[in-house]
């Protein structure tokens, strides 16, 4: 039987960024996907800023299935009747090679997968790595659709439930404490509603994030972003607390969805498709080891995900440690050993490029972003101000200062929020 | 736009349902079980409280892993559709 150099479980990111890596370097590269076709199982919440991709597709706007170019970022703060929002938007973002774009994955894993067969390696869709094939104590190859196939090396990048690299013994159970769900729905919109809704013209998009009173005090957020001819509305919050307070995902969605600031963009809209995902939050305190004899993990399945608060990234860490997993493949083959010794390379290239270092720059993040005023007290306390300032009540105007002071002591200490403050500058 | 169930919004979606369910639960631990995390953590609804026993329907699932992640008893006998089943995104 034939043995493959590398075999990769997951044709999503990671999996896509190592194949073409491994197949460009002409290494006997098989993916296996599960879907029926690459993206059918997968989702995110749809804003993609691509500088890793660019290292692979130095214009990929102009062939990959993009949406629409991000020229508008917008943040709003909600409470129960009130939105207090920021917008930015520059000339700059309106120019190749832009600084983002809005993509739906159904398309566009099915667009990365089919460069990854032009470049040779053979991408198997419908197939489940069902176990892992083992020689000793290494890792030889998977055992799919009823067949052996064995291989030098295989990659997970089977995603945040990774059974293969549970079953390997490189992670134990996920605690929910570590986990935001993702849910979704796709509400389709004619385009000139869209841009209209938006301020957008022709192939503009805009990227805007929600944190309030919406999620009902549980870490996370929402956020839309619009498509060609739909919108991508969503939240994203932790799996924990949703069943401590005994709410699910789609009662906060369906909150946010009739916040009186979000309601009537979406007016007339139909919905088309509806959506979740799991997102690993926990940071470097939830990684699995990374690889062992024969075997490397990538993506998602390494829990290679950051999250600042205001940045949820997960795409370009998994294209960038697919490409380094590749890479060390490729070393293990000039020398022939796969052994764990050799592939001990990956986590130092990981060290070498932004990734572990931008885990360890936010390592604190995670706990910052458990904290429940974020999504309460301080969005109604920047709502209730900036409703005293702009409200003309007809009585003697008070200074904004002592506004804010009055709103403040009515929401929190000011020593609590000094070292909320304190927390914040420490972890992000 | 009107509130939509979740069972509303699971009928828009694209699925190729196998006969076989691929996530079992053992009814018996669940009887024992009085926060039921499953209900919550769910975004498609296919645990419900009937009567006092959690029921489970397999079909609608989107394979996210959130009641397999929330089950701190190990009622539930996690895995994914067989290849070519299950969710299908049109969208993702």
């Amino acid at each position: 039987m034939k043995k493959f150099d590398a075999i990769i479980i997951g044709a999503g990111p990671a999996g896509c960024a190592c194949g073409l890596t491994l197949a460009k370097s002409g290494l006997d590269t098989l993916i296996v996907e599960r879907g029926k076709f690459a993206g059918a199982k997968n989702m995110w919440g749809g804003a993609f800023y691509g500088p890793s991709l660019y290292e692979f597709f130095p214009d990929f706007w102009k062939e990959a299935p993009v949406e629409r170019y991000i020229v508008r970022h917008k943040y709003s703060l909600l409470t129960e009747d009130a939105a207090l929002s920021f917008d930015f938007t520059t000339k700059k973002y309106r120019k190749p090679p832009y600084n983002g774009f809005s993509v739906l994955r159904a398309r566009f894993d099915r667009w990365f997968a089919a460069k990854v067969e032009q470049a040779g390696a053979v991408v198997a869709t419908g197939l489940e790595a069902e176990d892992l094939l083992w020689e000793g104590s290494a890792v030889a190859g998977i055992k799919a659709g009823g067949d052996e196939l064995p291989a030098h090396a295989v990659v997970a990048c089977d995603g945040v439930n990774s059974i293969l690299a549970e079953k390997a013994g490189l992670r134990g159970k996920i605690s929910p404490r570590d986990i935001k769900q993702g849910v979704k729905e796709v509400i389709q919109l004619p385009r000139p509603l869209i841009e209209q809704r938006f301020n957008l013209r022709g192939e503009e998009g805009i990227a805007w994030e929600f944190i309030g009173t919406f999620s009902r005090g549980v870490p996370g957020g929402a956020f839309i972003y619009t498509n060609k001819e739909s919108l991508s509305i969503g939240i994203v919050v932790q799996l924990s607390t949703l069943t401590e307070k005994r709410v699910s995902a789609n009662d906060l969605l369906e909150d946010f969805k009739h916040h009186p600031e979000v309601e009537n963009l979406l007016a007339d809209g139909q919905l088309v498709e509806y959506s979740a995902h799991l997102v690993p939050v926990g940071g470097k305190a939830m990684m699995p080891s990374l690889y062992a004899d024969g075997m490397l993990v990538a993506g998602d399945a390494a829990g290679l995900t950051l999250t600042t608060g205001l940045v949820l990234e997960g795409a370009n860490f998994a294209i960038a440690s697919g490409k380094a997993a590749a890479e060390t493949v490729i070393r293990a083959k000039k020398t022939g050993d796969f052994s764990k010794r050799s592939l001990a390379h990956y986590p130092e290239l990981l060290e070498k490029s932004y990734i572990l270092e931008d885990l360890k720059t936010f390592e604190n993040a995670p706990l910052l972003l458990e904290n429940p005023r974020f999504y309460s007290h301080y969005p109604e306390m920047a709502c209730e101000l900036a409703e005293k300032i702009f409200t003309n009540d007809g009585k003697q105007r008070k200074k904004i200062w002592k506004m804010f002071r009055e709103t403040q002591k009515s929401k929190i200490s000011l020593w609590q929020m000094l070292r909320d403050l304190f927390r914040i500058k420490r972890s992000i | 736009m009107k509130s939509a169930s979740v069972e509303d919004k699971l009928a828009v979606n694209k699925y190729d349902i196998d006969k076989e369910r691929h996530i079992q639960i053992k009814e018996d631990i669940c009887a024992t079980c009085d926060t039921h995390p499953c209900i919550y953590a769910c975004p498609s609804d296919c645990f419900k409280l009937r009567e006092g026993h959690i029921t489970f329907s397999y079909e609608g699932c989107l394979e996210c892993g959130s009641c397999r992640i929330v089950c701190d008893k190990e009622a539930i006998i996690w895995a994914l559709p067989r290849a070519g089943f299950g969710i299908c995104y049109q969208y993702g």
